[in-house]
Parts: C-alpha cells; sequence; structure tokens
C-alpha cells in the first residue's frame, strides 16, 4: 500500500498557498495523520499536496479575554499539555488524550481533523458543544463560520475549494464533560459525548456532530430517544443509542455535582 | 522522477540530500534509500506502529509522514538510538524478560518505550499499556513487554 504519485509544495505565506491551491486536484496536506492513511489505501488521490505546515503563525494558542484561540496547526500533543488549554478549554485537552496514539498526536493537528470532519473524531464535536468559532481564508480574506454550521454531512464542511481553516476560537471556562467509550485506548469512538452547560453533542452518532439539548436530564433522554446512530460492525443503532444514554447520565452527574 | 523534491535532512546525525519522490514515506526513505532496515513496514496506514522512528525529538509514524516532509529536521532511528546505548537498559530489559519473540515490533515498541522513559514520569502499568497503545505485538500478549518499561522506568534515578 503505497501512495500514488503526485506533486508535492510548501509555501511559505498564506498567499503563496492561496495560488497553488487553484492548481487543479491540488489538496492541503497539514499533520497528515488522516489523508497520509488515505493516501496508501488509495481513497485518495490528488495532483499537488500543499503542505501549510511552513505558514506562519497557525502554530499559536492564545487566551484571550473569554475566549482562547487555537491554530490550525496546534498539535493534538500539544493541546493535551498545553497549560492555557487545560486550563481555559479543558474539554478540548481531555478529547486530545483519546486521539489515537503518541506518535500520532505528534503530528496531526486540530485544523486538520475539523477540516476532515470525521463523524466518529472527537474535535467536532467538542467544538459544536463549546460553540467555537472558527476562521476561514482564501485569497480574498477570512470569513467566520459558527461551529455547528461548519459540519454539514458526513465528511462535508463549509469550507469551499481553495480555503484553509486557519483558527478557531472557543470561548473559555463554564463545565464540560468528555466521555468516549472505545474496544480499545486509541481506537475510533463506539459513542462519545462532549458536553457544555445544557449542550450535549454526541459523536459516532450520525454524520455530524449530534446536539441534544436539555435543561433537565429528562429532557436531554427525550432528545436523545430521537437520535438513530449509524450501526458499526460491532454494535447496532440500538446498542449505540444505549451506550449514548449511560454516557449522558454520567455527564449530566458530573455537571450537576457542586463545584 | 517527475515530482522529485531536494530534501535535506540528518539521519542518526548524518546530514543527507537526495531527491526524493514525494510519494515516497519516511520509513520507505530510510530502508530503501540509506539502507536502514531497522525501522519496520507493517500496515502502512498508522495502526501498528512498526515504523515508529523520531523527527525533532518527538516520535512518529513512519507511514504516515512523507520523507520530503522531513526537509530540515533531524531523524533518529532505532539503528542510531541503538549505537549511541540509549536504548541499552531497555534493551537489556527486554531481553532478560523474554519481552520479543520474532522481533518485528521491537524496534517500534522501543522507540514508543524510550519516548515514555526519558518523560521521567513513574508511570502505571495502565499508562504504559496506554503508551504503547499504538504498538502491536503479535506474538507475547504484551505482559512481557509491560514488565521490561516497568523494570526501566522504576529502575531509573
Amino acid at each position: 500500500m503505497k501512495a500514488p504519485a503526485f506533486a508535492y509544495a510548501k509555501p511559505k505565506s498564506l498567499a503563496e498557498a492561496f495560488a497553488l491551491l487553484r492548481t487543479p486536484g491540488a489538496k492541503v496536506l497539514a499533520g497528515g495523520q488522516s489523508l497520509i492513511p488515505s493516501l496508501n489505501m488509495r481513497l485518495s488521490a490528488p495532483d499537488l499536496l500543499v503542505d501549510i505546515t511552513g505558514l506562519p503563525g497557525l502554530a499559536e494558542i492564545v487566551p484571550g479575554r473569554g475566549t482562547v484561540r487555537v491554530g490550525a496547526l496546534v498539535t493534538h500533543a500539544r493541546i493535551e499539555r498545553n497549560s492555557d488549554v487545560r486550563k481555559h478549554i479543558p474539554m478540548l485537552a481531555e478529547a486530545a488524550t483519546h486521539i489515537a496514539h503518541a506518535a500520532i498526536r505528534n503530528r496531526g493537528t486540530l485544523g486538520g481533523s475539523l477540516a476532515l470532519a470525521d463523524p466518529a473524531a472527537e474535535y467536532p464535536a467538542c467544538a459544536v458543544a463549546l460553540e467555537a468559532i472558527f476562521t476561514i481564508q482564501n485569497s480574498r480574506g477570512e470569513r467566520t463560520v459558527n461551529a455547528a454550521a461548519f459540519f454539514k454531512g458526513l465528511f462535508e464542511t463549509d469550507l469551499k475549494a481553495g480555503e484553509i481553516l486557519t483558527c478557531v476560537e472557543f470561548p473559555a471556562g463554564g463545565k464540560s464533560v468528555f466521555l468516549e467509550l472505545t474496544r480499545r485506548h486509541g481506537d475510533y469512538a463506539i459513542i462519545g459525548l462532549a458536553a457544555h452547560g445544557s449542550r450535549f453533542v454526541f459523536f459516532g452518532a450520525g454524520p455530524t456532530p449530534v446536539l441534544v439539548k436539555g435543561n433537565s436530564l429528562a429532557e436531554a433522554k427525550a432528545a436523545l430517544a430521537r437520535v438513530e446512530p449509524p450501526a458499526d460492525l460491532y454494535h447496532s443503532s440500538k446498542t449505540k443509542r444505549h451506550l449514548a444514554g449511560v454516557l449522558l447520565e454520567r455527564a449530566w452527574n458530573t455537571l450537576s455535582k457542586p463545584r | 522522477m517527475e515530482h522529485a523534491v531536494e530534501t535535506t535532512l540528518t539521519v542518526n546525525g548524518t546530514k543527507v540530500t537526495r531527491r526524493i519522490e514525494p510519494r515516497q514515506h519516511l520509513v520507505d526513505f530510510l530502508r530503501e534509500e540509506l539502507g536502514l532496515t531497522g525501522s519496520h513496514v507493517g500496515c502502512e496506514h498508522g495502526v501498528c506502529g512498526a515504523c515508529t522512528v523520531r523527527v525533532d525529538g518527538e516520535i512518529v509514524r513512519g507511514c504516515l509522514m512523507l520523507a520530503v516532509q522531513a526537509d530540515g529536521c533531524k531523524v533518529e532511528t532505532i539503528e542510531g538510538l541503538s549505537d549511541s546505548q540509549e536504548l541499552s537498559l531497555l534493551q537489556k530489559a527486554f531481553h532478560e524478560k523474554n519481552a520479543l519473540q520474532c522481533g518485528f515490533c521491537t524496534p517500534g515498541m522501543l522507540m514508543a518505550a524510550q519516548d515514555l522513559v526519558l518523560s521521567k514520569r513513574k508511570v502505571s502499568r495502565e499508562e504504559i499499556r496506554m503508551h504503547i497503545s499504538g504498538n502491536y505485538c503479535r506474538c507475547t500478549g504484551y505482559q512481557a513487554i509491560v514488565d521490561a518499561i516497568e523494570e526501566v522506568i522504576h529502575g531509573q534515578g
């Protein structure tokens, strides 16, 4: 399983990157921890990979007033360890520990995971639960989009051709819980939950993160009963919904405990 | 060599400059171009960990990184770490505890284990298992591997 042939370029500025992305068949390469396996398995055959890891300013973690801005190129390993992330967006730091394995977390990036929008991935659910705001740049300028509007379908996002997700702004603070069920550590989630306030966002539960709201446990449970998670090789939809309910109760109990 | 890109990297302390096809993985480059066959190619999609090498001090999957991406980087392989004796305690413990049979996973396992040893944390067996969860061994059942890593971690000063 070797990747097909493609050209490679590593731009030094966003302007250069946007110019390269106009090449037909061009694709953005960040940490490559999902893209390279898909090349190896010949599920993807780009003509040109535009490696954005040399772009300046996209790998910063900047705490601000009530928010933390995390650059798209920040790796999972840094999210796991960074003191600002751990203090202000603990959900994200906790989520990072569940992503694959140490060697992969050293290279995989926040932006790469969000832009891929794998339905079983951790960050998209966190971003929706926390109501994060995504900054997207293109050759004409930049725009922002809310997390919930960014994820449009299975592996489908609001990113248009030639655009790059550059930064994500997370609101700081608030009580949150992150829970994930897997068969072994580092596996894809059977089902997972990112909970913040009265927002319960499940992953592995649909084509995009599934938001369930509830001001009481009964209300959240009733909303969850209407969710139909897709079955996987080992778990039926019914089993996954049951497990989602277990996570919901665990999260509820943690969130409702006085600090 | 239609798309080849000139790439310079330092491998086990030696500077190497080559024209590399972008599709070539770092581990294939190390094995096929430099003859460093200690890093193994197993699953080729990031699951088994046999290709684990160190890039700029951090362990990575050699099959999930293109060799051209290592331009300007410092790459260390099992050969380099063995020669420098950085791994000697782990290697001795693996030997004594019978922590390998066929040995295919061992180079990657040692790279991952050394990453944990370098963290200087007195971790539990559970944490050791978590740290090597990305390295598959199909022979030993892991018990002896965890024993070996635990001995080094708790034996170091």
